[in-house]
């Protein structure tokens, strides 16, 4: 013990009539304590647990023969995800200390980590894992798949963090024909929870918006517990859209990952899987305006077979026909050969016709005195009856 | 400059347009379309193509803040970055 730190040191007050007063008896005994005992890590089980209202933890570590009372203060409490369980071994990193009003010798802790392996956060972490479990909320069934061709991506993280420009950088460079609003919010620290919740609830409330991207970048895994959150993850389910959510590096691994419809290992490559690429899309166009142009040209290609097709049969139909015709032309011809006067005059006919072309077959149709015509094979010949007939 | 966030103006979605012009190319790779038929097709593809290709043809890509008005409206701002 350091010299002035004698308890029963000649220094009382004068007015107490040589007796010390508790004030400054406890004043002391902070003092001795605090120069005396340095930071130290001590280990032991949490005991009557409370977190006033005020943000400030009380409670005892204990083993098997001691207890000391502990307080972690609000400013030091808030790094960690969540408070411990009575019951809970711990290590603590505190420094000792003597509560004057109460004359109480405590700890005030700077640190508490759990001895399991994970510590708190892995607690907290499984807590709310398993309360979404429970709900539903972690079903490979509710996933949501991903527009092809989004117009209107949200996205909610920090407006000053690499992980927006990360963002902007990737989609301006694939597919700049979307639309990027961005829904700022504080991803870390105090209140980010609240805000990154708030943020996720007014994106339901943009229109006609695809996709979001909800995420940021590395950090430590403080400042990433924000993402691992049991009121985040459940704002992020909460989306109607489609989710992306990208927490930190490749190896980082948050809560609102399991929530999202997809998780991306890192922002840029969030903003990779959110759009197509420009280049392959427009290839893939012009596949299909080459399938269209062969499309048409295939059944004109047919149309012009066809047609050349029915040219050929309708030729060999005329042909046939013409054939045909022919045919009945000759046989038509011979009946008419046969039956031609002329056939019958050359054998030595001869026809008689009145001047009117009326032939005259019998006796009767002659007038005696009459001229009339007589047609023989070569020609006619001027006839009369020379006045009596019969 | 603020305005408030609306509906997108264009109606006709990309998408709307490739998947038009697939079911074209489909139907008219079919057999059992007329000549008269796959011209039409062919001029409505042609069409939906030309308004995918002007759609794509956008280059520059829109930044903007989204931010929750007193009243709880919607608006956007730009945004630098």
């Amino acid at each position: 013990m350091g010299a002035g730190l004698d308890l029963f040191s000649n220094s009382a007050s004068d007015s107490n009539e040589g007796a010390w007063s508790v004030s400054d008896v406890t004043k002391r005994a902070r003092r001795l304590i605090e120069s005396g005992l340095d930071r130290l890590w001590v280990r032991g089980e949490v005991t009557g647990f409370k977190a006033y209202q005020s943000g400030h933890w009380y409670f005892s570590l204990r083993d098997a023969q001691s207890q000391v009372r502990c307080v972690m203060w609000r400013s030091d409490n808030q790094r960690l995800p969540g408070p411990p369980d009575d019951g809970m071994q711990v290590f603590v990193d505190a420094r000792p200390t003597v509560w004057e009003e109460r004359g109480e010798f405590r700890l005030t802790v700077r640190q508490l980590v759990p001895t399991e392996t994970g510590g708190l956060w892995q607690i907290r972490l499984e807590k709310a894992k398993a309360a979404l479990e429970r709900d539903g909320l972690l079903d490979p069934a509710r996933k949501k798949s991903l527009p092809t061709y989004p117009r209107r991506i949200a996205v909610v993280t920090s407006p000053d963090g690499a992980a927006l420009r990360d963002i902007v950088y990737v989609i301006e460079r694939r597919w700049p024909v979307v639309e990027v609003l961005v829904v700022a919010t504080r991803v870390q620290g105090e209140g980010a929870e609240e805000e990154l919740c708030t943020a996720l609830r007014l994106v339901n409330r943009i229109p006609d918006v695809d996709l979001v991207l909800v995420g940021r970048g590395g950090g430590s895994r403080e400042d990433l517990w924000t993402f691992n959150s049991e009121m985040v993850a459940r704002a992020v389910a909460a989306v109607r859209v489609p989710t992306i959510s990208a927490v930190g590096h490749e190896t980082d691994l948050a809560l609102t990952d399991l929530v999202a419809d997809v998780r991306a290992p890192t922002p840029s490559a969030a903003a990779e899987t959110a759009v197509p690429d420009r280049e392959s899309v427009t290839a893939a166009l012009d596949a299909l305006a080459g399938r269209l142009a062969q499309g048409l040209t295939s059944h004109t290609d047919l149309g012009k077979e066809r047609l050349a097709r029915t040219a050929d049969r309708l030729t060999a139909a005329v042909q046939m026909q013409v054939g045909r015709c022919g045919a009945l032309v000759d046989r038509l011809s011979g009946k008419l050969d046969a039956l031609s006067p002329l056939k019958v005059l050359q054998r030595g006919y001869s026809v008689a016709r009145a001047d009117t072309g009326k032939v005259r077959r019998c006796v009767r149709d002659f007038v005696a005195g009459e001229e009339f015509r007589l047609t023989v094979s070569d020609g006619d010949v001027r006839a009369k009856t020379d006045g009596t007939v019969g | 400059m603020k305005k408030p966030a609306e509906a997108k103006v264009k109606k006709v979605s990309f998408r709307a347009e490739i998947e038009r012009l697939e079911e074209i190319v489909r139907a008219l790779e079919g057999n059992d379309v007329d000549l008269d038929r796959a011209l039409k097709l062919f001029e409505d593809g042609v069409r939906s193509l030309s308004r995918a290709r002007e759609l794509l043809q956008q280059s520059e890509l829109t930044v903007r803040r989204v931010l929750e008005e007193a009243d709880g409206s919607v608006s956007t701002d730009h945004l630098d970055l």
